[in-house]
């Protein structure tokens, strides 16, 4: 990744953590999301765990800067030159080897070469010689990113839409619903394929990209929600009392709405995370990512004997991913449905 | 006297509260005699709908029994393998619920849920199910009631959809109905109509039904005889005379107090004070003493037992017990 | 009729709601859900409105206070045309009405602590100075309630039924009004919380001079606490007059149908009749005439023809051809 996009990334990382810290904050203050919030601990402590590891391991990776590390003799001297993060740190500056290995291999897997750095590559080695653990968690920064920064860009949208679609009703929401009908009739793939085509293959893009095809899915919700909201009696007391729509909507339905943002947020994010890993298959994802390592698997599950460790790495890495997250999504589902918060009482 | 068609006895269903579990219902016995009609009455909490519930084992998880006794027709209910529950509900009992709208299926007709209900007891040809299904409809006055076979239940009113549910219940002419709130969402003129309903439908049947309600005025119209429950239990029983006319429990008293009837106006109704205690937070002793105008010392301690007043008149009050002591 | 103008005027009010059908939402039709109202609310005395189902009774509470702009008819408070008023104007007189509602459940936000839900109506009219009066304005109205002030920081799931009940009503005391309508207000609780409720109305009443507009179903309530009685069916007002004269010498089958319906608790009266038979036809295709008729148990042949005029009755009126006074033709 150039160094431009890596610092873009990076500031988009901090962003993401910045607005988690925030979130924290705001999550402490209010009595209601605080008792959700232990509940939710209690019940899935360890995927929450799981996440939390994710999440560390990208935050340290977006932490980088250029300089430091020696390069031995006849190595990369231009990988001096390149920012590295925390995690790229863990390595030794010229870790490559020259091709496949496989897992605490010391010879090379074509030819039997000794190894640079024998029994070293936890998980082997991919055709460039990278290794492949590090590879992997690498590919961490780029998975969150995708599911972070995408729905930070569709979060706002949906809600926007949706909400003006589905309170004020009427010519607002038949443009609103004819524009998500559009949307929605075409392919999701085809629109991205097309899209990536057109604006460029930058992680940027690619995040963009996926945005403008998974609004519309939240939008929906909002608006259905919207219009059940709109017609509970609190929401007609308030006008009764006079509070202006746009107070109401800032007072009345967003808080109200809330639960539904968290838990579609959750769950669309395995969706996104997994829609690169296909984009990646066709070539059109971004570099670096899981889905690019099994990509890759193509070739390598065609040799004999078959290279599989590049494949079981991204996979598993994906896998944890996105169990811990489905089974966090299926928790916060449950904690923030306004009946259970009755029960609860 | 022969066997009571249902007869109760210190049955005990409880909830998860909190970290335990509390007893919706709690120690609650009562029996009713053939051709009967008990009105179980009560406000919302005290455990009515969940004793109807348990009568015919459908007390939704995470409700249990944890104890007592239920027979139906000599039958200990409780014991029952599946297999033979199923042939005791429709047959020997049955049960009709407040809200109609979600008590049938929406994607059948009614006339096919009726006739479902016949064949699941008795063998018969799909002809004959419908034959005796519009009889049933007619029975319980639906007008049209072939036409009305073959409509949906999105197509019929509230008083017409309940007339169907009672027709499902009475179909295979069980000795015990349990009614569950049958006419609160129904609106009065209708109600009026169901009532008579099913007054003529019990006289001619002579079904023993157990009408749960929180409404007295519904009670009066059909019960002969009524139990007072509240927060889990029974706190006086008698015929609909004795309850209406001669309550002695303060909370019967206060009950009747506070319905402003069409009889009354001008003076200020009474107020029972507070609120029914949460099932985790019941006191020991009597229930009702937090809110009892006339509570005695020993009411917060001492669970008050069974004081006869009358042939067929109970109450359990401390403080009836002393007044009747002199 | 009392000689002083009335609170609240309403006339010829009607309120229909399109039925859309098809590809392009054309209106195909009409529920005519209020048609043809007219409505006087005194001061500081109680109008019940009266009706089952589908009648249009909640629609013509919603009306008045415009949470739902009627089509047709006038509407006067004071004597100011509230209809002629744009928005800004309307919003001052939107705290001389209020409305309590029927669902405890669903009459509060959630996820508001009840002093916000209180202090709400405080803000949009600026009642109270800062936060720290509105606070005090709010225990203030607990307490009026019958509720304790310490609790105002808590949230609505914490509190029950009847208790909400009552932080509603604080609520729509809080802008200081001078009619409250109630719609369905005690429907949806105990008969003994019921009864905390309806006396706690009456006090408030007494002690603060408001005008009730009592929307419920429930005629032992209309009883206990209306002076005067407007009875609804399908979209229309069928009899109106003070709550004596409608107990007790009703004209109107449908009002004579109701009162025969409702059972007693007295166990020496026993024996409701259901006079009227039937369901409720659909608001969408009233009958033709009196809209009461294929129900009526008097119904004659001149019913189903010609729809029947409000009738002077006993100081109210009747909208029944049997009530049309001899000289204009005679009835049957």
């Amino acid at each position: 990744m150039s160094v431009e996009g890596h610092v873009l990334a990076n500031a988009v990382i901090a962003l993401l953590l910045a607005a988690c810290a925030g979130l924290a904050v705001v999550i402490h203050r209010s009595e209601l999301w605080r008792a959700a919030a232990v509940e939710l601990w209690r019940r899935r402590p360890i995927a929450l765990l799981v996440v939390a590891v994710y999440l560390v391991i990208a935050a340290l990776d977006s932490i980088s800067w250029v300089g430091g590390g020696e390069v031995g003799e006849g190595g990369d001297v231009l990988a001096m030159h390149q920012p590295r993060s925390l995690i790229d740190r863990l390595f030794p500056l010229d870790f490559d080897e020259k091709s496949y290995s496989a897992p605490l291999a010391s010879v090379e897997f074509y030819g039997g070469d000794p190894l640079d750095h024998p029994g070293r590559h936890l998980l082997g080695t991919d055709i460039l010689g990278r290794d492949v653990l590090h590879v992997m968690l690498d590919g961490t920064r780029i998975a969150l990113l995708v599911g972070g920064f995408t729905s930070l860009l569709v979060i706002p949208l949906a809600l926007l839409v949706g909400v003006s679609a589905g309170y004020f009703g009427k010519r607002i929401d038949d443009v609103a619903f004819f524009v998500m009908s559009v949307l929605m009739s075409i392919p999701d793939l085809l629109l991205l394929i097309a899209l990536i085509m057109a604006m460029g293959r930058g992680p940027l893009q690619v995040c963009i990209a996926m945005g403008v095809t998974s609004w519309v899915g939240f939008c929906r919700i909002v608006r259905g929600e919207t219009f059940k909201l709109r017609e509970l009696d609190y929401v007609e007391a308030a006008r009764a009392l006079g509070v202006s729509d746009l107070k109401l909507i800032w007072r009345h339905i967003l808080p109200n709405l809330m639960h539904l943002v968290v838990i579609t947020f959750v769950l669309t994010f395995s969706g996104l995370v997994l829609s690169e890993a296909i984009l990646s298959y066709l070539g059109i994802g971004i570099d670096g990512s899981w889905g690019q390592m099994i990509d890759q698997a193509r070739d390598e599950l065609a040799r004999d004997p078959i290279i599989w460790w590049n494949l079981a790495a991204a996979s598993a890495a994906l896998f944890g991913l996105i169990l811990a997250v489905n089974f966090v999504g299926d928790a916060v589902r449950d904690v923030l449905d306004p009946r259970t918060l009755r029960e609860r009482q | 006297m022969s066997e009571p068609v249902l007869r109760v006895h210190e049955l005990v269903t409880s909830f998860p509260a909190g970290r335990g579990r509390a007893a919706a219902v709690d120690g609650v016995s009562f029996q009713l005699a053939e051709g009967e009609v008990l009105a179980l009455v009560g406000e919302s909490g005290c455990g009515k709908s969940v004793t109807a519930l348990s009568l015919l084992r459908l007390v939704p998880k995470p409700g249990r029994i944890e104890s007592g006794s239920i027979r139906i027709a000599g039958r200990e209910v409780l014991t029952l393998h599946v297999s033979e529950l199923r042939s005791v509900r429709g047959k020997e009992a049955a049960m009709i619920f407040q809200e109609p709208m979600t008590s049938l299926s929406p994607v059948l007709t009614v006339g096919a849920q009726v006739a479902e209900a016949l064949r699941l007891h008795e063998p018969m040809s799909a002809a004959q199910a419908r034959r005796r299904s519009v009889a049933l409809f007619e029975q319980v006055r639906i007008p049209d009631p072939d036409a009305r076979f073959d409509s949906f239940p999105h197509q019929l009113s509230g008083g017409l959809k309940q007339r169907v549910m009672i027709a499902m219940a009475l179909a295979l002419k069980p000795r015990l109905l349990v009614a569950d709130e049958p006419t609160t969402a129904l609106d009065v003129t209708i109600q009026a109509q169901i009532l008579e309903l099913l007054r003529d439908l019990q006289r001619e049947l002579g079904t023993a039904i157990l009408l749960i309600t929180h409404d007295l005025g519904v009670v009066n119209e059909l019960a002969d005889r009524i139990a007072v429950m509240y927060a889990g239990r029974l706190v006086e029983e008698g015929t609909r005379v004795q309850v209406l006319g001669e309550a002695r429990h303060p909370y019967t008293q206060g009950l009747l107090r506070a319905v402003p009837s069409l009889g009354r106006r001008g003076e200020r109704l009474a107020e029972i004070p507070g609120v029914v205690p949460r099932p985790s937070e019941r006191p020991p002793g009597c229930r009702f003493a937090t809110r009892c105008p006339v509570r005695l010392p020993r009411c917060a301690s001492d669970p008050p037992g069974d004081t006869p007043l009358a042939p067929g008149h109970v109450a359990r009050c401390h403080v009836v017990a002393q007044e009747l002591a002199r | 009729m009392s000689a002083a103008a009335p609170l609240l005027r309403a006339e010829g009010l009607r309120v229909w709601f399109p039925i859309r059908k098809g590809l392009l939402q054309r209106t195909v039709g009409w529920v005519r859900a209020v048609d043809g109202i007219d409505l006087d609310v005194p001061a500081g005395r109680t109008l019940a409105l009266v009706g089952e189902s589908g009648c249009g009774k909640s629609t013509v509470g919603r009306s008045l206070l415009r949470l739902v702009e009627p089509r047709e008819g006038r509407l006067w408070f004071e004597g100011v045309d509230l209809l002629g008023l744009d928005a800004p104007a309307m919003h001052v007189y939107r705290r001389a009405m209020q409305i309590v509602f029927q669902d405890p459940q669903g009459s509060l936000d959630p996820r508001m602590r009840v002093r916000d839900a209180i202090a709400e109506g405080m803000q949009s009219f600026g009642i109270g100075a800062n936060e720290a009066e509105r606070s005090e304005r709010v225990a203030a109205l607990l307490a009026r309630v019958q509720l304790d002030p310490a609790q105002m920081w808590r949230y609505p799931h914490e509190f029950s039924g009847g208790q909400r009940q009552r932080i509603c009503i604080a609520r729509a005391l809080a802008v200081e009004p001078r009619l409250l309508i109630c719609d369905e207000a005690t429907s949806a609780l105990d008969v003994s919380i019921q009864a905390q409720i309806l006396n706690l109305l009456r006090d408030l009443q007494a002690e603060l001079g408001l005008a009730y507009l009592f929307i419920t179903h429930d005629l032992g309530v209309v009883r206990y606490l209306a002076d005067r009685v407007a009875v609804m069916y399908l979209g229309q007002i069928v009899e109106e007059g003070e709550t004596e004269r409608i107990f007790g010498d009703p004209r109107h089958p449908y009002t004579r149908g109701l009162l025969a319906a409702v059972p007693s608790v007295d166990p020496n009266r026993r024996g409701v009749r259901a006079h009227v038979r039937g369901d409720v036809p659909s608001p969408a295709h009233p009958p033709s005439g009196c809209r009461f008729h294929p129900r009526c148990p008097e119904v004659f042949e001149r019913c189903p023809r010609e729809e029947p005029r409000l009738y002077p009755v006993g100081g109210g009126v009747s909208r029944c051809f049997l009530s049309e006074p001899a000289e204009s033709g005679g009835t049957r």
